[in-house]
């Protein structure tokens, strides 16, 4: 656990960048510090690891001081990792990740094999281990940045931004690969971001900063966006929070009706869109039997791709998402193999939607860790 | 030409060719071991950069000539001791290299510092290990500028008397006499363009991960490097 | 330093066709006529490669040359074949067989920074401000004189200091040739003198020093006037810690600053 006690950071320039911080991020999961660009996330991230000391207040992990012990033997034990990897480009892709292993005196050869096994655990060919940063991929520096961070198995990763100078396609791919790994790690991850999307998609609990260092709510996102404390929040999070918060219902509740399908090669007949799929019953397409000419076979060139599909586990917001995006307006549900199950609507969606927003209002709030702010008392 | 000088000459022509590689060489060697330290400190601490520059800019205004001749007094050393060449060119190439060190500490990307702190390098380590292998780029090509400037400087220690190339000069200017000076204008070149291609194979050697940064983009470091030939003696900064 | 001041305090040290003031004015006619002849044909040159972006492997390889050919060796050998010339030639005035291979010697010196600073000032402009300049409707020479030159204005002016610099500390040793004076006179003859000799040496290396500061100063202060106060480099020393990475390529700007 990393205890923030009334912590507060102060420039001599009189520039406030957190205001008596208090919060407690517990062990084991994912939390978001967001918000707007000067709301002092990244002063709070880089005071963990002491890289900024606070002006006044303390902060424990697990209970003992930060500066109990010094800075250089703290922050080999926390992995950081920040927006643009900051690798060495003169060291080699395996050399880097090695550092802290070689630094803390592991032997350069034990360093460089458990460096090689890392590189695999986040997604990059261990033959890339020989190259220089500088011949890599911003996706796969940031990568090796992850892997560099986690060499030395520190219980803590703080994460500065690290997706965002990316391409939104790569950043998506980046996002997954942390999940599952936090999945497998259940490290104690900090991660900053002033992407609200990305924090509701990473992290298992926000804390939502207001400009000038003010802690506004430290809540599970589906609560922050359910009840938002204030309404510095509300604007925060966005018009789009109902839908957003569709995110964390269930779309089980669902009606799944029967959809006939056919395959390429088969006329098509009647006036409707008709769902083709291959010989194991995976989704190909749409095809529109109004339009196709009479009595000639369905080509591969007739296909309308569909929208995205819903899979079991997932939410309504995926479920809607599905039902608009296709082309017909019948969003396919598949199963775990990606068999198509049949198909859903749109207003059913609305209507297990609406009766989830009926329910939760009256729900009294998700106790949150403590929230607790000198100006905003829980 | 009189080729039949140059071959009569040629044992004494060799042995000051000699002379002036080790009087141009030392200099830059003792001077880079002075240099690392003083800019790495300079960088790092802000407040000492204006007077270090100033004082670097002060003593490249010294006059080669002066400097050869006021050393003996200071030093206590006869006036034809080579020590006063090597300390006088060391002081030039410190001038000229403090400055190096400390600029090219600075174009080493503030995210891999960042990187470096929150790993737990200890601030020595880190400057052996990250800063410096990263800046070598820059202070290369300012080691190639201080080594070809030397050569030539060296030379002018010819007036008060210690001998190398630049003694071709002087005689050949006495004796009314071209071809010395010819010879020693080649030695010079000659050897210039040695030390040169020695420092940029170094420069190679120890930094492989350049030319990977090549294939790709285009490293910081390496527009940096080229920034640093651009760099002439230090200047005066008030 | 007691010599130095004595040399320096006499007033009667000052004057003279052997004084100092004389000895200065020869120095800082050599020097300046030196930068001068220098810029007139780096200036162009620069501009020239750094605007086609052709030539700059030929332009390091240039610079390099001239920085290798040793100062004191180009002089004699210039000054002998000067002196051969005019002896044969009874219509070229003596004093030239002197005096142009000296001010060739410090030209050459000249030339490098110059040259290195220009092109590389004008290859360190944004592409993508060349570009707009070009999408304005500007020519080819017009891009060169409103966008290039200016913006590259701050690395030239270093340059021409740095030439300034070398040229003055390199001019002690025309002394050599007698007749030609200059502050190094003082260098070269001081040791000899029968009273204070180590006075008037340093006393001449200290007025070459004061000489080329004074001289940076001045080029600093045309530089300031001439260089448009967005591209000025904020002296301030505080900046300069927390300066970001160089990128030469669109930074211009900082470029100069690791110049001053």
């Amino acid at each position: 656990m990393i205890t923030f006690d009334a912590v507060s950071k102060r420039y001599p320039d009189g520039t406030v960048a957190v205001n008596e911080l208090t919060m407690e991020i517990p062990s084991g999961s994912t939390t978001v510090l967001v918000g707007p660009s000067g709301c002092g996330k990244t002063t709070s991230l880089r005071m963990i690891n002491r890289m900024i000391d606070p002006s006044a207040g303390r902060i424990l992990i697990d209970g003992t001081d930060v500066t109990a012990v010094p800075a250089s033997r703290l922050r080999r034990g926390i992995g950081y990792v920040i927006q643009n990897a900051g690798l060495f480009p003169h060291r080699t892709v395996l050399d880097n990740v090695a550092t802290v292993p070689v630094l803390t005196g592991t032997p350069r050869a034990a360093a460089r094999r458990e460096a090689a096994a890392l590189l695999e655990r986040v997604g990059l060919d261990p033959a890339l281990g020989r190259r220089y940063p500088a011949q890599l991929s911003g996706g796969q520096q940031q990568r090796v940045g992850v892997a560099r961070a986690l060499a030395a198995d520190p219980p803590i990763l703080l994460m500065d931004e690290p997706f965002s100078a990316v391409d939104p396609v790569v950043r998506t791919e980046l996002q997954d690969e942390l999940l599952r790994l936090q999945a497998d790690l259940g490290k104690t991850i900090v991660f900053v971001t002033h992407d609200i999307d990305e924090a509701i998609k990473l992290g298992d609990r926000l804390a939502i900063l207001a400009v000038g260092g003010r802690l506004a709510q430290f809540a599970a996102p589906s609560q922050v966006l359910a009840a938002p404390a204030d309404d510095f929040v509300a604007g925060f999070v966005g018009r789009d929070r109902g839908y957003r918060a569709l995110s964390f219902t269930a779309g089980d509740g669902i009606a799944v009706r029967p959809e006939p399908t056919i395959r390429i090669g088969d006329v098509p007949t009647g006036a409707d869109w008709l769902l083709v799929t291959d010989d194991d019953g995976h989704p190909r397409g749409w095809v529109d039997a109004a339009a196709h000419p009479g009595g000639t076979p369905v080509a591969e060139a007739d296909l309308r791709l569909g929208g995205t599909l819903l899979g079991p586990g997932g939410s309504v917001r995926t479920a809607l998402d599905a039902a608009l995006s296709s082309p017909s307006g019948r969003g396919v549900a598949v199963d775990a193999d990606g068999r198509v199950t049949g198909s859903i609507r749109a207003a059913d969606v609305f209507a297990v939607a609406e009766r989830t927003a009926r329910d939760e209002p009256g729900e009294p709030p998700v106790p949150a860790p403590a929230v607790l702010s000198k100006d905003r008392p829980a | 030409m009189n080729w039949a000088w140059i071959d009569s000459q040629w044992p004494t022509i060799w042995q000051e060719f000699g002379q002036h590689v080790w009087l141009s060489v030392l200099p830059v060697l003792i001077g880079l071991l002075l240099s690392i330290p003083i800019g790495a400190l300079a960088h790092r601490y802000g407040w000492l950069r204006p007077p270090l520059v100033t004082l670097a800019g002060l003593t490249y205004t010294i006059p080669s000539l002066a400097l050869f001749v006021v050393l003996p007094g200071l030093l206590g050393t006869k006036i034809l001791d080579p020590i006063n060449v090597v300390v006088a060119l060391t002081l030039y190439t410190v001038a000229l290299l403090v400055r190096t060190v400390a600029d090219a500490l600075d174009t080493v990307p503030d995210d891999v510092r960042q990187a470096a702190l929150a790993m737990g390098y200890r601030p020595v380590r880190q400057l052996l290990a990250v800063d410096l292998p990263v800046a070598a780029p820059v202070i290369g090509a300012g080691v190639r500028v201080a080594t070809v400037s030397n050569v030539s400087l060296v030379a002018i220690a010819a007036l008060i008397g210690v001998p190398q190339l630049g003694s071709l000069f002087t005689q050949g200017f006495q004796e009314d006499f071209a071809t010395p000076i010819i010879v020693g204008i080649v030695g010079c070149l000659v050897l210039a363009l040695v030390l040169d291609l020695l420092i940029v194979l170094a420069i190679r050697l120890l930094t492989p991960w350049q030319r990977a940064g090549r294939i790709g983009r285009r490293g910081r470091s390496a527009a940096a490097a080229e920034l640093a030939e651009v760099v002439g003696p230090a200047e005066v900064i008030g | 330093m007691n010599g130095v001041w004595t040399f320096l305090s006499d007033g009667a040290n000052w004057v003279g066709p052997d004084g100092i003031w004389t000895r200065i004015a020869e120095h800082l006619q050599y020097s300046v006529l030196a930068l001068l002849i220098a810029a007139v044909i780096a200036l162009p040159l620069g501009a020239l490669i750094g605007h086609t972006g052709k030539g700059i492997t030929a332009a390091v390889g240039l610079a390099n040359l001239l920085r290798a050919l040793p100062s004191l060796g180009l002089l004699t050998l210039l000054v002998l074949w000067g002196l051969t010339i005019v002896q044969d030639n009874p219509d070229i005035p003596a004093r030239w067989g002197l005096y142009v291979p000296s001010i060739l010697v410090l030209v050459i010196l000249g030339i490098p920074p110059i040259l290195t600073n220009t092109y590389a000032g004008i290859g360190a402009v944004d592409p993508a401000v060349r570009d707009a300049a070009s999408g304005l409707g500007m020519t080819g020479g017009q891009v060169l004189r409103k966008v290039e030159l200016p913006v590259a204005a701050p690395l030239i002016f270093a340059g021409l200091r740095s030439a300034f610099l070398q040229i003055v500390a390199t001019a002690t040793i025309l002394a050599l040739v007698v007749t030609l004076g200059g502050l190094g006179r003082f260098i070269l003859d001081g040791p000899k003198s029968p009273v204070n000799p180590y006075g008037i040496m340093a006393g001449g290396a200290v007025l070459v020093a004061v000489l080329a500061i004074v001289g940076d100063r001045v080029i600093a202060a045309i530089g300031y006037a001439a260089i448009s106060p967005g591209l000025r480099s904020n002296g301030r020393p505080g900046n300069r810690r927390r300066r970001p990475a160089l990128t030469t390529r669109n930074d211009p700007a900082a470029l100069a600053e690791v110049q001053q």
